[in-house]
């Protein structure tokens, strides 16, 4: 892949800002983001300069309220109109499980975003055995309503079709075995967690 | 100033005094801002009668694409009676008339060539009438003949070895669009009585050879009008007064046509912009509570009806260059009118709703004339059926109409024409790849070895070197630039001189304005062929006899459809190159050239007779249709393809930029409310960037590959697809071009 300059992306995206309508802008998702934030902290900035709509989807992960993290995030939080968090287990014990790392700092991310009233759309992949549980979804469920920020809530099914990368690149996949859930489960999800109340996103 | 009673409730005033169609829609159309819960479903009598056609269809399809033939009786406006769908059901027929005295039977049509149309019979299983070819070759001549005894050896060489190709010698031009509303708002006698005014003022007595030649053709229009009396009354209408209500206003709308169709056999036979002008009489039905929505409903579908009926007599090679018996009856709603107001009405909906009420077809040509403007909801209706029917086209208002004002039509697949007011003279293509390639080789056909161009000097050198080749290229496209404009004007005399459109020329100016229509094949290859010279090196493999007939490229290069300006520009150049080019030279009676990229299927056969490129298309592959860019050229999704096509510009191009694109319905969005409104942000950004046309076509690969191999399922006997220009139903292609349309993989990603 080529590298490229702010400003060499950033007029790339500009190309097709015909096609954009009144609502379309720039989403920039990963891997993660967050782990560029010098480069990402520039984009953005040149594009709210240029009027562009700024989208930052994200696994939280890397947040943290150290410096010189928790600076340049506040920098860039004022760039930035909206963020697609992606919050893949309430638990953290489930959490470390399922991705390596505990998720208080995710959960951290979120209440903070809602401190400062910065719009969130929160996607929850289910993913049957291992976050598809009615007790983890009832205390998400919870904890979003809590936040009061939230536009758009949404439960992305687990799918499979990404499994070729890792055989491609010959690394066992940590999800062997796993089937996308059943449509029962993934209405049970919606249910459980009110999904169908988050209608912010209609207005924005 | 005139006064008919049929008028009642109409404003306006000059178009009382002279014929002004658009005088009179602009004083009484009512704009629609509103959504499509209003449209009504069909009538019973639509299923019955679409239930029969659809049995005849499927015949015409299982005889092998021809149901019945006329073999006897050469087609004029009085030649045959009335003919139905059905005997059984002809009282159901809101919109009557039929080309011949059967449905779906072919008249014979001998004017442009007597061969052409023998031959068009002999090769369905007919023998036609052996004194009809007595008396098209001892006792009357024909277009045919006239274009061949004038030719010179150097036009049927290039003709022959097909660096201009697809001439209309055989058959008829097409591409006139009569305003055949005028027969409705005026009524014939008054036409007549317009006309004899025009021949009584026609020249001040001196007869030079334009003089003498008006005054015969304004009597050939004004005869034809009489006969289009004739042909009504034999239908039981007496068509002399304007129309009366809705029904006869569609009824005498489509006479008018009725009598293009029945004298002239064009690849393209338009019907032209009728949503608004009708709507304006079914609004009048409506508010005095003549008609119902649902009475309304089922004139239009009637209507469209007969327009999926239209049918020509064709041999074998004409289907190979338009696969899938495509006729052009091309019908277009919206546009934005010059005061600024939408001219979508609620007919405009209804036109397009019958897609649903008889399912997705071919014909008419449906096209949108769009423009970022149109009323929301509207955009998204027509949204919604291209993600539904794949089954129509959009061409872009805010182009068009400074050039063309808003009453434009459409004349072919996407060529604009005043309506009533402009006539065309359709030209055919150059193929500039083969051009490119008579440059290296100093005017030798790489395929045939005839010295077809000039002989210049071959390219020599092992490695192309970009100067030299756009030096070459320059003076060898000047050569086919002008054998290309001198061939057109020699047919074009000979068509006026032996098959003239009397019918539709009738419903037209007789101070008409004529524009003269030439065409690219080959464009995208030809653009990616010189990047490739430019920014990688081209090795020429030539054989024994030294003829370039091969090429290897080292390295990569810009393609023409990644929105990259390096490839882009090359191809605003060659565009401008060639239109300049053509300029340069007269043309038959002081017509305006112009020129467009649009292949229509005729792409296959085209690249069949080209040798390979530098850009890595090899011998006989097809080439890419239209304006498109090349196979496997987009690397950067649609909109990124969209960018390259949306730099050609329109003004260099007046006969149309045609665009195909299909989109897997994934791509577009996870809902049907997805898919409709970024399609809709697709067509406001493509069009406000200036682009002219683009097909939509939205479905997977699969969905093509499946129908390919079993015809036979029920769900894909009407499987309708936009291909460069028209729409043809998938399974009517030939398997060479369903190929070719897979190939064409469909955008995954936007």
């Amino acid at each position: 892949m080529d590298m490229m300059s702010a400003d060499e992306l950033l007029g790339q995206a500009l190309r097709y800002k015909a096609y954009w309508g009144d609502k379309g802008g720039i989403t920039v998702s990963g891997g993660e983001p967050l782990l560029q934030m010098d480069f990402l902290l520039e984009l953005f900035t040149k594009a709210k300069e240029n009027g562009v709509h700024t989208v930052l989807d994200t696994s939280g992960n890397p947040f943290s309220r150290h410096e010189p993290f928790f600076h340049k995030f506040n920098r860039l939080m004022e760039v930035t109109d909206l963020l697609l968090l992606d919050i893949k287990e309430i638990d953290s014990k489930k959490h470390k499980i399922l991705t390596g790392c505990s998720n208080e700092n995710i959960l951290d991310m979120a209440g903070y975003l809602a401190e400062i009233r910065k719009p969130v759309w929160i996607r929850h992949v289910l993913v049957p055995e291992r976050n598809d549980y009615d007790e983890d979804l009832i205390r998400l469920d919870a904890f979003v309503k809590s936040l009061g920020n939230v536009q758009r809530f949404e439960v992305l099914p687990y799918h499979t079709l990404g499994i070729f990368k890792w055989q491609d690149m010959r690394i066992p996949y940590p999800l062997q075995g796993i089937e996308p859930p059943t449509k029962e489960r993934v209405e049970n999800a919606n249910r459980l967690l009110h999904t169908s109340e988050y209608t912010g996103y209609q207005n924005a | 100033m005139n006064n008919f009673k049929q008028w009642d409730g109409f404003k306006g005033r000059i178009w009382k005094e002279e014929v002004n169609t658009r005088d009179f829609i602009q004083h009484n159309y009512a704009p629609y801002e509103g959504n499509q819960d209003f449209l009504e479903g069909p009538t019973e009598a639509t299923e019955k009668l679409w239930s029969a056609l659809s049995k005849l269809q499927k015949e015409e399809r299982a005889k092998g694409g021809v149901l019945d033939m006329d073999t006897e009786i050469v087609s004029s406006l009085t030649s045959h009676g009335p003919g139905y769908i059905s005997e059984e059901l002809k009282d159901l027929e809101k919109v009557v008339g039929l080309q011949t005295d059967k449905p779906l039977k072919r008249a014979f049509m001998p004017y442009g060539g007597i061969k052409m149309a023998e031959d068009s019979c002999t090769s369905n299983g007919y023998t036609p009438a052996p004194e009809l070819h007595k008396i098209f070759t001892e006792y009357h001549k024909t277009h045919n003949q006239g274009v061949f005894d004038a030719y010179t050896p150097e036009m049927k060489k290039a003709r022959h070895n097909k660096i201009i190709t697809g001439l209309p010698d055989t058959y008829g031009r097409g591409r006139i669009v009569g305003d055949y509303r005028r027969v409705a708002l005026y009524g014939i006698d008054f036409l007549m009585e317009k006309k004899k005014e025009d021949y009584d003022n026609c020249g001040c007595g001196i007869m030079t050879d334009e003089i003498i030649r008006q005054r015969e053709e304004i009597t050939m229009q004004y005869r034809a009008l009489a006969d289009m009396k004739k042909m009504a009354q034999s239908y039981g209408y007496d068509i002399s007064k304007p129309a009366e209500n809705a029904k006869e206003a569609v009824q005498w709308l489509y006479f008018g046509y009725l009598a293009a169709i029945k004298t002239q056999n064009g690849a393209a036979m338009s019907v032209g912009r009728v949503g608004t002008f009708l709507d304006i009489y079914i609004q009048r039905d409506l508010e005095n509570g003549m008609l119902t929505e649902k009475e309304a409903q089922e004139l239009v579908d009637h209507f469209i009806m007969k327009l999926r009926m239209v049918k020509f007599a064709r041999v074998p090679s004409y289907n190979q260059l338009f696969s899938g018996d495509p006729v052009w009856a091309t019908v277009e709603v919206a546009g934005m009118g010059q005061d600024g107001r939408s001219m979508v009405t609620k007919t405009d909906y209804r036109i397009l709703h019958t897609l649903e009420n008889m399912g997705p077809a071919p014909e008419p040509n449906l096209t949108v004339l769009y423009s970022s403007r149109l009323p929301e909801n509207f955009k998204k209706y027509a949204a919604y059926i291209s993600v539904e029917t794949s089954s129509i086209q959009y061409e872009n208002d805010d182009v068009m109409r400074p050039v063309w004002g808003d009453d434009y039509s459409i004349c072919c697949c996407v060529s604009a024409t005043q309506t009533g007011k402009e006539m065309q003279f359709f030209g055919a293509r150059a193929n500039l790849a083969k051009c490119l390639l008579y440059a290296v080789n100093g005017g030798l056909d790489e395929k045939s070895r005839v010295q077809v161009g000039p002989e210049y000097k071959p390219i020599t050198s092992e490695y192309l070197e970009y100067d030299e080749l756009i030096r070459k290229y320059e003076i060898m496209m000047d050569w086919l630039a002008g054998l290309y404009v001198n061939t057109l004007n020699l047919i074009q005399y000979m068509h006026d001189k032996y098959y003239y459109e009397a019918a539709e020329m009738a419903l037209i100016d007789t101070d008409v304005r004529r524009t003269f229509a030439t065409g690219i094949a080959g464009f995208s290859h030809v653009v990616d062929s010189l990047s490739a010279v430019k920014y990688a090196k081209v090795k020429v493999i030539r054989d024994e006899e030294g003829v370039a007939v091969d090429f290897e490229t080292e390295g990569d290069f810009p393609r023409y459809g990644n929105d990259d300006d390096r490839a882009d520009d090359i191809a605003v150049w060659l565009l401008h190159t060639f239109l300049e080019k053509l300029k340069k030279y007269p043309t038959y009676r002081n017509s305006e050239p112009t020129t467009s990229i649009l292949t229509i299927t005729s792409n296959v056969v085209y690249g069949k007779a080209t040798g390979a490129l530098p850009d890595g298309r090899k011998a006989g592959e097809s080439l890419s249709p239209g304006a498109n860019p090349s196979y496997g050229a987009e690397k950067n999704g649609l909109l990124a393809s969209l960018n390259s096509v949306a730099k050609l510009p329109y003004e260099w191009a007046l006969d149309g930029i045609s665009n195909t694109q299909t989109i897997n319905p994934g791509a577009i969005g996870h809902s049907e409310e997805e898919r409709i409104n970024n399609l809709v942000h697709i067509l406001d950004g493509y069009f406000d960037q200036g682009a002219h046309h683009l097909n939509v076509n939205v479905f997977g690969i699969e969905k093509l590959v499946d129908a390919m191999e079993h015809p036979e399922k029920e769900e894909y006997a009407n499987f309708t697809i936009r291909v460069s220009g028209y729409a043809v139903k998938f399974i009517d292609l030939t398997r060479e071009q369903q190929l070719d349309v897979i190939a064409r993989s469909a955008h995954e990603r936007i």
